[in-house]
């Protein structure tokens, strides 16, 4: 992340990791790195997913949330972003089959997919951000590593030329605030058009330039990022921002934020706008003590 | 015993349609002429070939056919023609069909627009690539079941009836082939609406003209359809295959869609209705067979004929109108502010869960004095 700058995303990740989170969450990758390292094989319950490693390189993404400046709704900021941390991301999103074995295991709720998407190798749908972050856990302790949903910004940095930008471009304009909401209708109903809306078997959408699969096809992520409005000063820094984490954002064909339990967006849409088609989610493969420093020591000793 | 085990009907028939249409039906349909009912209150019918005669091309559902307000002249015989068309439709985003039977390919079939006291002469062709008999019941028509013991055509027949509109309003039209196919038809998207306008155009209740921009026909549809075990949706062969399953369905009167215009989705996106600022417009609301209740969501109804019928005084300021199920309404409203409205049926669970919401993209200067945020959402105290 650029340094010196707070950024909206950078608030939400250090608003969640409270002290007693944190100790919690350092004792319980300790047990699972100890029990990974006395069986490297890892072959528990669960087999490990199929991941791709994603190179850090410059990218940039909008900001997450509504954004208010001067009373008006804005756009939120392009943040650049120089050296990521490299990122392990599932290549596929997570599979009806896959789904169901943490469900058998009586760690997860079963999941309300769409008629006629619940063959195993299609990807799960009507999956809440709940039902996501169960599965992390699940799968966590199935297969002795830590997964995780990606924010925001991980998966943008991820989907590369398949991810959009809401970002409206209209100047500020508190004295007719309903030329936004067409704009917006305008932008959802040019990326929902003639697309596919049943999920489709893994791999149809085909990989992007960085090997993961299905990006912004018709079943849209949940991410680790939650709902929040920022207001921002006449400079454009962060006034203040107030996180809403009873919803997340889910990043596909377009960026949407669901209530945390929702598994299904419904199909009459909300009032206005139009709503994700499906539900689903892929995870972020956590880096252990010993990849974390490998990475240290390659970052010595890289040169990067 | 269960009423649907009289109903184990095979394809045949389904075909041959008469043994549910009823004696009188079936004795009817046998006379060949049509145009000759009995001579009407209003007397009887003048010389047909001294009146002006024009030609209608139908236009498929939410917009109108060109047509005037106002009518420049005295009566005139208005010629249409529909072509019944069995399709199979996709109802909503999940690829779900269903077997529809339709008035010139669309559900709703077309708005029809005539004036008081014109004859509406319709044409209608019910192609041999189709399977069933189908009719039309107008309900602004008189006598003869609304026309449909007149009209009742096997596939590869056509029909020609002539009526009188004597009553202005807007009024349902169905397929009513007989017994239980009259619902089946019906629920299978055969119904569209007429509107009859008085000849001077419409009023308030003080005599005081009324004109809209512009007409914007929206056909409400419930549609029944089978789930199989797992409660996912069922296809079938044919209409007739599915018959059994969705009289089933139906008898719970409990829609698995209610749609606009026969699709969830059909009237939004980029096949939202638009309008701006300053601009009248005109909604017709049908429902061929189950109440409903629209509401726009951030406007209103200025002036509603919840019961279609312009000779009673149109309620104003409305917030949400009923509209009888077997009825068509109409509301006229002015948009007031920019901006995206929701015109939904406002059981907002048939509105949301079931489909039934159309959307308008308006375009225009917002109006401080009628609303304006004082506050933008700041943290409470701040
Ligand atoms: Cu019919």
């Amino acid at each position: 992340m650029t340094a010196g700058t707070t950024t909206p995303v950078q608030r939400s990740q250090s608003g969640l990791l409270l002290p007693a989170a944190l100790l919690v969450g350092l004792l319980a990758l300790l047990g699972w790195q100890a029990g990974a390292l006395r069986l490297p094989a890892a072959d528990g319950m669960a087999p490990v997913p199929q991941t791709v490693r994603i190179a850090p390189r410059p990218y940039a993404y909008r900001a997450v949330g509504s954004f208010l400046s001067d009373g008006a709704v804005v756009d939120g900021p392009l943040i650049e972003v120089a050296t990521p941390a490299p990122l392990e991301l599932m290549t596929y999103q997570v599979s009806v089959g896959e789904y169901a074995r943490c469900v058998a295991a009586a760690a997860c709720r079963p999941a309300q997919p769409r008629r006629g998407a619940d063959r195993p190798d299609l990807p799960v749908t009507g999956v809440s951000h709940d039902d996501a972050m169960r599965y992390a856990d699940w799968l966590g302790a199935a297969t002795g590593a830590a997964w995780r949903l990606p924010t925001v910004a991980e998966w943008v940095f991820a989907a590369g030329s398949r991810a959009g930008d809401d970002a409206l471009g209209l100047v500020a304009n508190t004295a007719n605030p309903a030329e936004r909401w067409l704009a917006a209708y305008a932008q959802e109903t040019a990326a929902a058009t003639g697309a596919a809306a049943q999920p489709l078997p893994r791999g149809t959408g085909g990989l992007n330039e960085h090997g993961v699969a299905d990006l912004a096809g018709p079943v849209w992520e949940w991410t680790a990022t939650c709902d929040g409005r920022t207001t921002l000063a006449p400079d454009g820094s962060v006034l203040r921002r107030l996180e809403a984490c009873g919803a997340h954002y889910l990043e596909g064909r377009h960026r949407a934020v669901m209530t945390n339990f929702v598994r299904d967006a419904a199909s009459g849409g909300c009032s206005t706008g139009l709503p994700p088609d499906n539900l689903g989610f892929r995870l972020v493969r956590e880096p252990g003590w010993v990849g974390t420093v490998a990475g240290w020591w390659a970052g010595l000793f890289g040169g990067r | 015993m269960d009423r649907q085990d009289d109903f184990n009907v095979s394809r045949r028939a389904l075909l041959a349609g008469a043994a549910f249409a009823g004696v009188l039906g079936t004795v009817l349909a046998t006379v060949p002429t049509a145009g000759q009912e009995e001579a009407m209150e209003t007397g009887p019918a003048p010389d047909l070939a001294s009146l002006p005669h024009e030609k209608v091309t139908l236009v498929a559902p939410p917009f109108v056919h060109p047509h005037q307000q106002v009518s420049a002249g005295g009566p005139r015989v208005v010629e249409f023609v529909m072509t019944i068309e069995e399709k199979e439709l996709v109802i909503d985003e999940y690829g779900t069909t269903v077997h529809a039977m339709t008035f010139n390919g669309s559900v709703p079939g077309p708005l029809m627009v005539v004036h008081q006291d014109d004859y509406v002469e319709l044409t209608l062709i019910n192609p041999d690539s189709n399977m069933l008999q189908h009719n039309i019941d107008f309900h602004s028509s008189t006598g003869a079941l609304g026309g449909g013991a007149l009209t009742l055509i096997n596939p590869g027949e056509q029909v020609k009836l002539r009526w009188r509109a004597t009553r202005p309003g807007v009024f349902v039209y169905h397929c009513a082939p007989g017994g239980p196919m009259i619902p089946w038809h019906v629920v299978s998207g055969m119904n569209g609406a007429i509107m009859v306008l008085p000849r001077d155009g419409l009023k308030d209740g003080r005599g005081n003209p009324l004109r809209y921009d512009k007409v914007y026909y929206v056909g409400e549809q419930d549609f029944y359809v089978p789930r199989d075990e797992e409660g996912n949706f069922k296809t079938y062969e044919s209409a007739g295959d599915g018959y059994d399953d969705m009289v089933k369905v139906m008898r719970t009167l409990t829609p698995s869609h209610v749609v606009f215009n026969g699709a969830v989705g059909a009237l939004t996106g980029e096949n939202a209705m638009t309008s701006k600022v300053g601009e009248t417009v005109l909604i017709v609301h049908s429902q061929a067979n189950r109440d409903t209740r629209p509401h726009l969501i951030g406007g209103h109804g200025d002036h509603v004929w919840q019961g279609g019928k312009f000779n009673n005084a149109p309620d104003v300021d409305l917030e949400t109108w009923f509209i009888a199920g077997g009825s068509a309404g109409a509301a006229l409203y002015t948009f007031l502010q920019p901006g995206i409205y929701a015109y939904v049926n406002h059981n907002l669970i048939e509105a949301v869960e079931l489909g039934a919401t159309a959307h308008f993209m308006v375009e225009g200067e917002w109006n401080d004095d009628l609303m304006v945020q004082v506050q933008a959402p700041t943290p409470i105290g701040g």
